[in-house]
């Protein structure tokens, strides 16, 4: 009877021991997978974009203003004027996100009843789920017909449109993070601010706000990445001329959606198929600057905190 | 849903290709252009209704996409919108494919302005240099005091360089906004009184809020409606372009008989119901260079 207990309880500690490493050895390979993925993608854009550069050189492709790889006399594959017009639609949506996003988590966390809130958070979040062709669809009957309108000009399809689109997708990621943030900040701060005589206004502003910064940038960090590499969207309301940029009411062509536009019927191994993914190289370094730099100042933030 | 049902098919018919050999001869890919795409199901699916036991998937992904699975002998039968590039017929005949070309249908390409716009008729020459940027004006081809705002293809369409070939004889304004397809620009022509654009006739046949423009050769000349069969088929049309469809050396079998069936009238009469115009004789004697 006692010797078929300890084997017994032997068996188990070892198919318990034999578990934590399955489960430690799967945990491991879920976290390495998405390293060599992206490992992948980044080798499969470098090796792929080689072979444009032994016809276009790389000035001619990073400072080139014109994108024209299918000429009738001669192919001109430069970039600049898609590196501004994805500037300048991630900008704009910026410009409009930022202000109303972060006035939005504001009123979300300190001003609205607990009522209210619940109702409004999950409306945010379902705005976060609308496929983006629907998005730009709505770019095209409504609200490039109101550009239109409002600005006099014969249609729509702009880099406003854009950057009014693109906000609107930004928003609710902007929303829920900085809101978190702000909700997640110590009760002590807003007690002694208010103690101080310092009004409820004040005391986001000056107070709630700088305390939650870091969670703020990042934030809008995250709202930019979408922004910037955003496809469908800028590809259906900002009309895609290829031509460098004028104003916010001329019609503009970022690097996504050239991609996009381009690949499905391009000749296959030739320096026009290589440009393209040199051009989603470009995009891939874009998007890592940003999240580095929204890295970088989330750790610079959280060391003053401390 | 045709479009994934059909997608769907060829794919279960992939999964029955890879396990039994059996069915291999009867089966038949077709991949590229979509400007054909829905002509070439259309044809399909009415064959295989005839012809019991014979298996198609037709699939698009543009004529690059196409032309390019040929070359990697992915397909049998590639849907292209443009003729083959110098650089594929290489590559084609490195990978040991010899291309041969068939002429399925003719596209009228329409030229297209905003209902409200009073211009009716352009030349060719006023075309070319509105898409070229040098006439950037309503009113330097008679019409009102207005900017013309272009619409057309992205660069690797079929359509755009074919309309580049036969129209501009140059390159496009810097500033033609580069639509994702046929239907936006239609789309984007219904609301832009200022807007020409450049579109296959099947796009056009039953849109409201559109003039579809008259276009003569030259000055003087006669004007032509791409709605009109018989300017097209009579070429009095002058934007008019063949669609191909290229196999791997000469048809055989199977590949042979769905070729026969789409040059046969039966197939024709189902080109003009999809909006495309049939075969010229001159077409006719090409194709009839590879047995059909």
């Amino acid at each position: 009877m006692l010797s078929f207990n300890v084997k017994y309880r032997k068996k188990t500690w070892i198919s318990r021991r034999l578990k934590e490493k399955l489960i430690h050895g799967f945990f491991f390979f879920n976290g390495i997978i998405s390293v060599i993925v992206l490992l992948g993608i980044f080798a499969l854009l470098i090796f792929t974009s080689i072979p444009a550069f032994k016809e276009v050189n790389l000035k001619e492709f990073l400072f080139g203003i014109q994108w024209n790889p299918t000429a009738y006399v001669k192919n001109s594959y430069g970039i600049l004027p898609m590196l501004a017009s994805t500037f300048m639609v991630t900008l704009g949506a910026l410009f409009i996100a930022i202000p109303l996003g972060v006035g939005t988590a504001a009123y979300l966390s300190d001003v609205a009843s607990p009522r209210v809130r619940e109702i409004t958070k999950p409306i945010i979040e379902i705005l976060a789920g609308i496929p983006s062709v629907v998005i730009g669809f709505l770019g095209i009957v409504l609200v490039g017909p109101f550009i239109a309108k409002v600005f006099g000009t014969h249609n729509g399809l702009n880099a406003l449109n854009g950057s009014i689109l693109l906000a609107v997708m930004a928003l609710p990621t902007i929303i829920s993070i900085s809101e978190d943030t702000l909700t997640n900040i110590p009760d002590s701060y807003n007690q002694a601010s208010l103690a101080l005589g310092a009004t409820k206004w004040q005391t986001i502003i000056k107070v709630k706000i700088p305390a939650g910064l870091s969670g703020i940038i990042a934030a809008c960090m995250l709202g930019m990445g979408r922004a910037i590499g955003e496809t469908m969207t800028v590809l259906m309301a900002t009309g895609c001329a290829p031509a460098m940029p004028e104003s916010f009411l001329g019609p503009v062509r970022t690097l996504t959606s050239s991609i996009a536009i381009e690949l499905g019927e391009v000749a296959y191994n030739t320096t026009h198929y290589y440009a393209l993914f040199a051009l989603g190289l470009v995009l891939f370094i874009i998007t890592f600057l940003v999240n580095l730099t929204s890295d970088i100042i989330l750790h610079k933030y959280e060391k003053v905190n401390r | 849903m045709r479009k994934i049902r059909i997608g769907l098919i060829g794919l279960i018919i992939c999964l029955i290709f890879m396990t039994s050999p059996a069915f291999a001869e009867d089966m038949i890919q077709i991949k590229g252009s979509d400007t054909l795409i829905n002509l070439v199901q259309r044809l399909a699916e009415v064959y295989m209704e005839e012809y019991p036991g014979s298996y198609i998937a037709v699939t698009g992904g543009g004529s690059g996409t196409g032309v390019a699975a040929l070359i990697n002998k992915k397909c049998d039968i590639a849907n292209a919108s443009r003729l083959m590039k110098a650089k594929e017929v290489a590559q084609a005949i490195d990978n040991g494919v010899q291309v041969n070309r068939v002429v399925v249908a003719v596209d009228g390409l329409s030229v297209i302005t905003n209902g409200n716009n009073p211009i009716k008729q352009l030349t060719t020459d006023e075309i070319g240099k509105i898409f070229r940027g040098e006439v950037t004006n309503w009113k330097d081809v008679g019409g009102e005091d207005m900017a013309i705002t272009l619409y057309g293809r992205q660069s690797n369409s079929g359509t755009y360089g074919f309309f580049m070939e036969t129209v501009l004889k140059g390159d496009y304004s810097q500033k033609m906004n580069q639509m994702n397809g046929n239907a936006q620009i239609v789309e984007a022509i219904k609301q832009d009184r200022s807007g020409i654009g450049y579109v296959g006739v099947g796009y056009v046949k039953q849109s409201t809020g559109l003039t579809v423009l008259k276009v003569a050769a030259r000055a003087g000349g006669i004007y032509a409606s791409p709605l009109d069969s018989d300017d097209v088929k009579t070429g009095v049309y002058p934007i008019s372009r063949p669609l191909h469809q290229y196999v791997n050396g000469t048809p055989k079998g199977a590949v042979k008989d769905f070729l026969a069936f789409e040059v046969s009238a039966e197939g024709q009469k189902i080109v003009e119901e999809e909006g495309f115009f049939p075969i010229p004789k001159e077409y006719k004697e090409l194709n009839s260079k590879i047995g059909l």
